[in-house]
């Protein structure tokens, strides 16, 4: 299992800064999705109306998530799922593991799945003698790179096709060396060719859930690819692996909420396939699996459903905090150190590896607001940010000198008229030192902002003195 | 000055009053020529700094501080989106459920105002006497945007504005990378996101940029003239009061290598 290195932001992210390739990439995320989002909103007139829909679904079922849990159990249990409960992410891999080794399984093909990225579920198969496919372009790539997503929708945005290529050339040994692969459409023909023995060969299918529908016992999931389809219906045995925020009361909440899924995430008005899975295969039908498992992780959710951080539970992982993010921009998503970047990201992972591991993430935000702007459900990301701000500093995990420097500010902060004794000739000593070129190129104490930009000089006297000068209130 | 006068205490922000004092007069005077009365009660900062650190008890005392000095006021203005949100969204989210101070702080709230946002918006003021031979392009501070809503106006005022052409910049709504204590914390990012702002700037072929919000003009200012160009850089008080008098931000009071920035500051 990859070890979260979200402490080594810093490091992280000026190693992304300087990869030219990832920057290219990175800027095609930035110029198309945000745009596209707009545009495909403005053609719903709705749309702010589903988003307050969104979100009050989401709050509802959070508010009575142990009512629906137990709904979803027996109808899913009436429709000949069966169900599994795993309290931490090794009790989910162990689950997962036991059921390909009662069935007997070498391979096992997979949908994408965040919380399958979560607990490392790959990695654990593997040192246990079973080979995981992924099947999904974009998480297939990654997984020939030994890599984490770099997004949670698009988990290999941060690469460009030439890269793609030579990885393909790598792995895929029986691949002609003078075959073009320059188009796209080549590439994805290439992994489409190696993949569908993959899914023929599979004795286990393992999907995610973007939703776990308690009226009917359905996982639903949405792809533009198909593969989850594949992944679910050819092997004998498929196993839905959902951390329980998935959950929402009826088709109609889903409908609801599939309404702005898509949209926030890619600009479609909806995915190219969804899929609703409701228990094994009948007497009746042509194909689904003989055998259907479903394994709901908790892995720290119900913790925060006490607290603090409950808002972030109404996430659809639809990736629009990432898309509209300027810091995502500028890094990507392999900086934040584990395998949920950007604004969500930032919330999230303190929450599930501990903010002494992640502290860094939710510092690395200016509050712009965007990614509270666009979300579907109305999270506020940057309040929840702060909060693990808050968190840090009663903790005392936020750097010693900051601190220091904070504690002398606010003390003056706290005393008008110290602070005007303070203030007020240090701005006519900079200012006189300033006054020949109107700025700094380099001060000290204030490094952190002259390497890159120049500082302004003060004009000289401050407001407050002035205004007192002038006998005023 | 009218009988009927609005009381407005003036949050000048601690970047104006150390920095660039223009910036308070010209907001006084277009408060006063408006016929409110202005007063300046003896002030620090909003607090944000702590907030956004993570020292809720700091920002807390220093917001009990500025809520017990401008209360009594009719209305609270300040030029900057970014101060006027932490008093009017942030304030209460502070002293929720507290039963002494989250009413003061709700009553101060809703009684507080952006400068372009009170004189549009509360004054019903969109015709200013103001005169400035420039382009201009105008940044849309995220808190301003975001957390004020602030957007249209300082545009319906700048367009009252003679001999000023507005032009637009690309992804205006963008962060400019400042985010207060975020720029020197994150000096890497924060450069990309500023390389960004000013390449979009340039771009539009304006002389002068123009925001509501200092901290943002620092930063924006600062990376223009780090690369060389000779763009005036503003607060949009000084040109709506046309009080530009001050050289632009940045530049010496006797310029000699900005030639442009003088002239769009004339």
């Amino acid at each position: 299992m990859h070890q979260p290195t979200s402490a080594r932001f810093k490091a992280n992210a000026k190693a992304a800064l300087a990869d030219a390739e990832l920057q290219k990439a990175l800027h095609f995320v930035q110029t198309n999705f945000p745009q596209r989002r707009r545009d495909v909103a403005a053609k719903l007139p709705e749309f702010e109306a589903l988003r307050d829909a969104a979100r009050d679904i989401k709050n509802h079922t959070l508010a009575h998530l142990d009512l629906y849990l137990e709904a979803f159990e027996n109808n899913a249990t009436a429709r000949g799922s069966q169900l599994h409960f795993a309290v931490t992410g090794d009790d989910a891999n162990r689950i997962v593991l036991d059921l390909c080794r009662q069935y007997g399984a070498r391979t096992v093909t997979k949908g994408k799945s965040m919380v399958g990225e979560e607990i490392g579920l790959n990695a654990y198969l593997e040192a246990n003698g079973i080979d995981p496919v992924e099947t999904d372009l974009g998480e297939y790539i990654i997984q020939i790179r030994h890599e984490l997503p770099s997004h949670i929708i698009m988990p290999a945005v941060h690469l460009r096709k030439n890269q793609i290529e030579a990885d393909f050339r790598r792995v895929h040994t029986s691949l002609p060396k003078d075959r073009n692969l320059d188009e796209p459409a080549a590439l994805l023909a290439e992994a489409r060719a190696t993949l569908r023995a993959k899914f023929l060969a599979a004795d286990v299918g393992i999907t995610g859930a973007n939703f776990l529908v308690a009226e009917t016992g359905s996982a639903v999931i949405v792809t533009n690819e198909g593969n989850g389809d594949l992944t679910a219906t050819l092997p004998r045995v498929h196993i839905v692996i959902a951390s329980i925020e998935k959950l929402v009361p009826t088709l109609e909440d889903m409908a609801q909420l599939m309404r702005v899924l898509a949209r926030s995430a890619t600009a479609q008005e909806m995915s190219v396939y969804t899929t609703l899975m409701t228990g094994p295969r009948r007497g009746g039908d042509p194909d689904g699996p003989a055998e259907h498992h479903i394994v709901i992780v908790d892995n720290g959710r119900s913790a925060m459903l006490a607290g603090q951080f409950r808002d972030m539970l109404r996430c659809i992982r639809c990736g629009a905090c990432l898309n509209h993010c300027p810091i995502y921009h500028a890094v990507g998503g392999h900086a934040y150190g584990w395998i949920y970047p950007g604004p969500m990201g930032a919330v999230l992972t303190p929450s599930l590896i501990g903010v002494d591991k992640a502290g860094q993430l939710p510092n690395a935000s200016t509050f712009c607001g965007r990614c509270e702007e666009v979300c579907p459900v109305r999270i506020p990301l940057p309040r929840l940010m702060r909060f693990w701000r808050e968190r840090e500093f009663e903790r005392r995990l936020s750097p010693a000198t900051q601190r220091a420097g904070l504690k002398a500010w606010a003390f003056l902060a706290r005393r008008p008229r110290l602070y005007r004794l303070m203030t007020a000739p240090a701005m006519q000593v900079l200012a006189w030192f300033g006054r020949k070129s109107g700025r700094f190129a380099a001060l000290p104490l204030a490094s952190g902002w002259t390497k890159v930009r120049d500082l302004p000089a003060p004009q000289g006297k401050t407001f407050q003195a002035q205004w007192r000068e002038r006998g005023r209130q | 000055m009218a009988r009927t006068t609005k009381r407005v205490g003036l949050l000048v922000t601690c970047l104006v009053d150390l920095i660039r004092p223009s910036v308070g007069f010209a907001a006084v005077k277009l408060l006063e020529d408006a016929e409110c009365t202005v007063e300046v009660p003896p002030q620090t900062c909003c607090g944000q700094p702590a907030f956004n650190s993570g020292d809720r008890a700091a920002a807390r005392a220093i917001a009990e501080q500025v809520i017990a000095a401008f209360e009594h006021y009719d209305y609270i203005v300040a030029p900057s989106g970014s101060c006027a949100a932490q008093l009017r969204v942030h304030y209460p989210e502070l002293f929720q459920g507290d039963p002494n101070w989250q009413p003061r702080a709700d009553a101060f709230a809703a009684r507080t105002y952006e400068l372009t946002q009170f004189l549009v918006d509360v004054l019903g003021g969109e015709r200013l006497t103001a005169r400035c031979e420039a382009i201009a392009t105008y940044h849309d501070s995220c808190s301003s945007l975001r957390e004020c809503g602030v957007h249209d106006q300082p545009r319906k005022l700048l367009a009252s504005v003679e001999g000023l052409q507005l032009t637009e910049m690309a992804e205006t709504e963008t962060c400019c990378g400042f985010g207060g204590t975020f720029c020197v914390k994150f000096p890497d990012i924060s450069d990309v996101m500023v390389t960004k702002k000013a390449a979009n700037v340039a771009a539009t072929g304006a002389d002068l940029l123009l925001a509501g919000d200092l901290g943002c003009l620092l930063n924006i200012a600062g990376k223009l003239s780090r690369e060389g160009k000779t763009i005036a850089v503003r607060h949009v008080a000084e040109v709506l009061a046309g009080t530009l008098e001050r050289p632009p931000i940045g530049v010496p009071a006797k310029a000699d290598r900005a030639p442009v920035a003088q002239e769009a500051g004339r």
